[in-house]
């Protein structure tokens, strides 16, 4: 009976691993449910059990605002472009968490989830895509905060010009979660065999932060430096964000079609080398 | 019916100890041998899979060459020892891992219970949990939506399927579990060992949906377990692995019986453990060196048929001087291990010095048990039945598997539910009946 069979009749094929380009697309679309089902349990499992629940969203950037308002404007006295100190630090430090957040999230992907993994499976880069947007919700209520110390200061007079590349703002934060995600995926392929890049990680992502304009505007860096900072794609990124919201800093295309390529490179390499790991990675996890 | 998994020659090899940290240099050698076009050097020296034998490679064939199809509908059932390579075919077929070599082609969806319960969050309520690991083994949510409850139902727990899992029992998160896996509507169904856990009304409902599952649904269900009786009542067809390859396969009735064979492959001699306080007891003044169960015509057996002659021949080697020396065989109830039937006789009442050693036969004629599995017992003592020089083998063999055979002369009523033991010789004379009024009305 079997012999009348023709190849095509089977749904599913099971064969060593070979080539690295066989993605598996639509199983992702057929699996959405279980990322949003993902998102959901982030979300509210994340602050089960802690008395200020969602209101750690709010305390954690503010915290890091006064803190930072403190070290490096009133201590240091690093110059903000003549925006109020609160303003410059959070706009920076609301999108440099996010995309950190991202990073260090989704590279933990298959350890955290080795678990999960060894037991059923469903397309593996639903886990960091819902980490990316869970973190967009956190993103997001971030955001809500700022617009409101944003509304307060330009109320009370203080020089803050949001102005119409706003508009970039979705295209800004597609920027930062796909750097994010890539590099994050690539972290996390690599640690199934060298778990030394955990330790990397965190390390390496507060390094980063320094060469990023989050605590001081690009204009105040000597020109002897600018070149690293300006290599680094999230530069451009915060800079143009707090050109929208704020007024102040560059706004230059260039510099921003440069992190878009960077991104789309990143992407593509992580997402080839994760999909080979993640047929292989439970011999080796 | 046709076949709906096709697995060919599949094979896995897993390096042992360093696991994931392979050298540069063997990375190097890989990478150049595929430059040529040679097949990966470290694939040749793979041996095969035997946990307790330790050997001189550091790769290891998991499974190697499994061949074997399902059919349309079927339940099938896969057993085998602990390291055997039931896991590992799982985890190939729930494409959890990928092969070293060969392939598996599958017609339908396939969902799998390699264990229950997989990502569920212990701070969500039972009722989120649901959503979550409904949608984590493929269920899309108006699919859960509709189910709802009847997997609620199903589990038995609707009293707590608002309070966080991480408040349940361990029994209640089971059934939970296992009450979403349930209402998967996969062609094939994969479970591994989830009955484990749970209590025993629970295990059955378990056993009946899966029944369910493959005779009104006619899904096909692949069944892992360590539960012989579950496989029997289950499955139609079982496949053995052992050390990574395929044992045996076949109806499951025969294949159990040769599993229970494999089971107890312990070699008895002299040296074999004698500390072992539950199969083989004794000081080691005297022991047994071989013990055999053959038919008359010599050959080894272990499954004979009502009427068979059943010779034991059983080689001794004496240790330390003893006076006399007996022997006692007795056949035990395979459920109750009480003593059957034990026959027990004198080999010598002279004094043995240590380094004798002998040779007995001694056989069971026209067996007469009712058909069933019968653990064996052994025991060799000194004339004085001296505690110190005894050597006992308890049920360390295969069991005697006695089978109805040609002769259905002694054939009891209702086959499949023995009464007792023995078929006794026995007849019945109706002297005299007396009928009330209303029945003999009714008559």
């Amino acid at each position: 009976m079997s012999k009348l069979s023709t190849e095509s009749e089977w749904t599913l094929e099971i064969k060593p691993v070979t080539g690295w380009f066989n993605f598996h697309l639509k199983d992702i679309w057929r699996y959405r449910d279980l990322l949003f089902m993902f998102v959901r349990r982030d979300f509210v499992a994340v602050y089960k059990q802690t008395i200020l629940g969602p209101f750690w969203f709010f305390l954690q950037p503010i915290l890091t605002t006064i803190t930072f308002t403190i070290v490096f404007g009133n201590i240091a006295k690093i110059p903000t472009d003549g925006i109020p100190p609160i303003l410059f630090y959070m706009s920076g430090i609301v999108c440099w968490s996010y995309f950190s957040d991202c990073l260090t999230r989704t590279s933990s992907t298959f350890v955290a989830n080795a678990n999960i993994f060894g037991k059923v499976y469903f397309p593996r880069l639903i886990t960091p895509l819902s980490n990316i947007i869970s973190l967009l919700m956190k993103f997001s209520i971030q955001m809500l905060l700022l617009v409101c110390f944003l509304i307060y200061y330009k109320l009370n007079g203080s020089g803050v010009n949001p102005n119409i590349t706003i508009l970039l703002t979705p295209f800004l934060i597609l920027l930062m979660a796909g750097l994010g995600l890539g590099f994050g995926i690539i972290v996390s392929s690599l640690t199934t065999k060298y778990r030394d890049l955990t330790f990397l990680v965190g390390f390496g992502v507060q390094l980063l932060m320094y060469a990023t304009p989050v605590i001081y505007p690009l204009s105040a860096l000597p020109d002897k430096y600018k070149w690293i900072v300006l290599a680094n794609p999230m530069t451009s990124i915060i800079d143009t964000f707090r050109y929208a919201f704020l007024g102040a800093g560059t706004f230059s295309p260039e510099n921003l079609i440069y992190s878009t390529v960077f991104m789309v490179i990143t992407l593509a390499i992580g997402i080839v080398i994760f999909n080979r790991v993640e047929k292989t990675f439970m011999d080796t996890v | 019916m046709s076949d709906v998994i096709i697995v060919e020659d599949l094979s896995k090899l897993y390096r042992l100890g360093m696991v994931g940290t392979r050298t540069i240099s063997e990375d190097l050698n890989r990478l150049w041998a595929r430059v040529r076009g040679r097949e990966n050097p470290y694939l040749k020296i793979g041996e095969t899979n035997n946990r307790s034998v330790k050997g001189s490679s550091e790769y290891v064939w998991a499974l190697k060459d499994i061949n074997f199809k399902v059919k349309d509908g079927q339940r099938f059932g896969i057993i085998g020892k602990n390291g055997a390579g039931k896991s590992t075919l799982l985890k190939i077929l729930s494409r959890v891992a990928s092969p070293t070599k060969g392939t598996v082609k599958v017609k339908g969806r396939v969902a799998s219970l390699l264990e229950v319960g997989t990502g569920f969050h212990p701070e969500l309520t039972g009722r989120d949990n649901i959503f979550l690991n409904g949608a984590i083994l493929g269920m899309t949510q108006p699919e859960i939506k509709s189910k709802f409850d009847s997997i609620v139902d199903f589990s038995g727990v609707e009293r707590y399927i608002d309070t966080p899992v991480k408040r349940y029992s361990s029994g209640m998160y089971v059934r939970l579990a296992f009450a979403v896996a349930a209402h998967l509507e996969p062609e094939i169904l994969i479970v591994d060992e989830v009955l484990a856990v749970g209590d025993s009304e629970f295990q059955k409902k378990c056993l009946g949906k899966m029944q369910d599952v493959s005779e009104k649904e006619g899904r096909t269900v692949i069944f892992v377990s360590h539960n012989l009786q579950a496989i029997k009542n289950l499955c139609q067809e079982t496949l053995i692995i052992n050390n990574g390859e395929i044992f045996a396969s076949g109806q499951t009735e025969e294949t159990l019986r040769v599993y229970g064979e494999l089971m107890r492959e312990v070699k008895i001699d002299d040296k074999t453990d004698i500390n072992n306080s539950i199969n083989r007891r004794g000081k080691g003044a005297v022991r047994f060196s071989s013990i055999n169960v053959l038919d008359t015509d010599g050959n080894k057996r272990f499954s004979f048929d009502i009427g068979d002659t059943i010779r034991f021949k059983i080689s001794y080697k004496i240790f330390k001087q003893v006076k006399g020396l007996t022997i006692s065989i007795a056949l035990l109830s395979g459920l109750s291990r009480e003593c059957l039937t034990l026959v027990h006789y004198e080999i010598t009442k002279f004094k043995l010095e240590a380094g004798a050693s002998g040779e007995i036969e001694i056989d069971f004629f026209d067996i007469n048990i009712k058909p069933g599995e019968y653990p064996l017992y052994f025991e060799l003592t000194d004339a004085q039945m001296d505690g110190n020089n005894k050597d006992v083998i308890d049920d360390l063999t295969a069991p005697l598997v006695i089978k109805r055979g040609n002769n259905n002369a002694n054939s009891d009523f209702s086959p499949g539910k023995p009464a007792g033991f023995f078929a006794t010789s026995s007849r019945m004379v109706v002297n005299e009946i007396q009928y009330n009024e209303i029945l003999s009305k009714a008559l």
